[in-house]
């Protein structure tokens, strides 16, 4: 079975909107599903480039979902369905 | 979670969008209409209680932006009378601090509450344990009369159901000396003869009411008019972004700053400084010293702890000695400083040698604004490379680490370190200094803000990941000694 990837964005606009604040789920993640997801540092996403569109960041990527004011509560809650689903 | 709340994502969403209008064709127009953009006709009104009224605490946090205090205004004063006024003045100095009173509403004043909990029991310890006759009780539970009730807590500690509680002001909380409090309409007012400039209102409003007044526009006007700025950032700056200090520098250049300087540069003079008044102090057999790098401190000492100003080192800060370097190289130069926190707002502000303060949330609105992504930019080096020890000055510990690698074998050094200002620290450096001995050891660093300025109030990053990403940089970093 492929495994579900996790992409916490860390370029410029998500890291200063706060995406520091979601490192907790490198930790949690693998906890919770072992090697079931993978969850890694991204550069840009492309999410934020477009006007307005930085206020809708931190942005975290499941697969090719895109969580948009991401934080740990939303990010995990995407992740469980997903996994649901699999 | 500390400066990562939703009141503060929107103080950065509105410097995003202030920072795209100062560089779109008409900064005014499309100031005047950043709250309308936020909160369009028919838009969802998550916060307050109508459109109006959040768009009218946009356009308040926006003046304060802009570097206006909003206390005081005349609701007739249009969004774009203060930006014009922004562009056309020279200075911006006044007290940093300003609180947005429609924001500030939200919160109820602090008082003491009868919860549900109120069994409406037959001890009746409240009524009986109240000397000033402010409870009663009707229909079946106890009551109190908000003008006779002194706050004291007394029937808080009485009442065998936990039923009553104390609500607390978050702001007046987080002071560590009595600075801020609610007036009688519910506004918090901050005396600013007491106030340290500690910014910790700053991050304990959960309605983010307490708003820095940003030099933002001061900086961007100069750098658009091809004056020569040159950034100055803190160490702790350093944990603040991603990549690597030499992209920052690269991603500051680009920002339009002429040149980009380390105050750890400067750090590492303090330290030699300090090591050496050190030696000096313990020759004399003075009991103790503390460090005097931190501008929240250094307010502290003047303003409410005069008697430990003869342990106060009397080194500069690393700010100061980077300043010197900076205006000796380029003498018309416009300097900048990059903050982690408010209170080094007062420390410019004294002196001659810096002109603006930005601090870590106003240098990201820059980059995002301009689009400038600092992970893709090329390293760019530093003229010359500061120390490891230098670098490490944000953190708790730091600077008495460098210090200490700086002195001789033989001189005992015990350093130690208060790590974070509040009620209990101030205590303790107010016994320090009436016993002439601190029992803890010689050497005392004092950081305002707990985890040392990676904690300041300014900050953007999560302190651990600061710290990882400082660490990183100390381990390419050479040795000060
Ligand atoms: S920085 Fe995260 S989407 Fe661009």
């Amino acid at each position: 079975m492929e495994s579900i990837e996790v992409k916490i964005c860390s370029g410029t606009t998500c890291f200063v909107m706060g995406s520091t604040y979601l490192n907790e789920l490198y930790e949690i993640i693998p906890q919770l599903y072992g090697d079931k997801v993978t969850v890694k540092p991204s550069l840009c996403l492309g999410q934020c480039s477009s006007s307005d569109k930085h206020s809708k960041a931190p942005y975290v990527k499941i697969d090719d979902e895109y969580v948009s004011q991401a934080t740990i509560e939303k990010v995990l809650d995407v992740l469980k369905k997903k996994v649901e689903q699999v | 979670m500390k400066n990562n709340s939703q009141s503060i994502f929107i103080k950065k969403d509105i410097l995003i969008r202030l920072v795209e209008a100062f560089f779109s064709d008409d900064f005014i127009k499309n100031t005047a209409s950043i709250p309308f953009k936020m909160r369009p006709k028919d838009a969802e009104v998550p916060y307050r209680c109508c459109i109006y009224k959040e768009r009218e605490i946009i356009k308040d946090r926006i003046i304060a932006d802009l570097g206006f205090a909003v206390e005081d205004l005349n609701e007739s004063e249009k969004l774009e009378d203060f930006a014009l006024l922004a562009l056309n003045r020279e200075k911006n100095i006044d007290n940093p601090l300003t609180v947005i009173e429609a924001a500030c509403k939200g919160c109820v004043p602090s008082r003491v509450y009868v919860t549900d909990l109120c069994q409406g029991c037959v001890a009746r310890a409240c009524e009986k344990t109240c000397k000033f006759g402010a409870i009663t009780i009707e229909g079946g539970r106890s009551y109190i009369d908000g003008s006779k009730c002194k706050n004291c807590g007394m029937c808080i500690q009485a009442c065998p159901y936990n039923a009553i509680v104390r609500l607390i002001v978050p702001c007046e909380q987080a002071c560590p000396i009595g600075a801020i409090s609610k007036d009688e309409n519910g506004t918090a007012v901050i005396d600013f003869e007491k106030c340290i400039f500690c910014g910790k209102c700053v991050a304990a409003c959960p309605f983010g009411a307490v708003n820095e007044k940003s030099q933002i526009i001061d900086v961007l006007k100069n750098i658009k008019n091809g004056k020569k700025v040159i950034a100055m950032f803190a160490p702790a700056i350093a944990g603040q972004f991603p990549g690597s200090i030499y992209q920052l520098k690269a991603a500051m250049i680009k920002a339009g700053f002429y040149d980009v300087f380390e105050v750890a540069l400067g750090a590492d003079i303090t330290s030699k400084n300090e090591a050496l008044e050190f030696e000096e102090r313990m020759k004399n057999n003075k009991p103790f010293m503390t460090t005097s790098c931190c501008a929240g401190y250094n307010s502290l000492v003047k303003k409410h702890l005069p008697e430990i100003k003869e342990f106060v080192s009397e080194t500069k800060t690393p700010l100061f000695y980077t300043a010197e370097i900076v205006k000796e190289k380029y003498p018309d130069s416009i300097t900048v400083f990059i903050s982690p926190c408010v209170a080094k707002r007062i420390e410019v502000a004294e002196n001659d040698n810096i002109d603006f303060v930005l601090n870590a949330d106003e240098l990201g609105a820059i980059f995002i604004g301009r689009k400038i992504e600092i992970l893709s930019m090329e390293d760019s080096s530093f003229e010359k490379e500061s120390s490891k020890q230098g670098r490490n000055y944000g953190v708790t510990g730091g600077v008495v680490q460098a210090v200490s690698c700086l002195l001789p074998d033989n001189l005992n050094v015990k350093p130690c370190m208060i790590d974070g200002i509040n009620k209990d620290n101030i205590k303790k450096l107010k016994k320090y200094a009436q016993d002439k001995n601190c029992p803890e050891g010689n050497l005392i660093e004092v950081m305002c803000c707990e985890d040392g300025c990676i904690g300041g109030n300014s900050t953007i990053s999560n302190p651990q990941t600061a710290k990882r990403l400082i660490n990183k940089l100390l381990s390419e970093s050479k040795d000060l000694k």
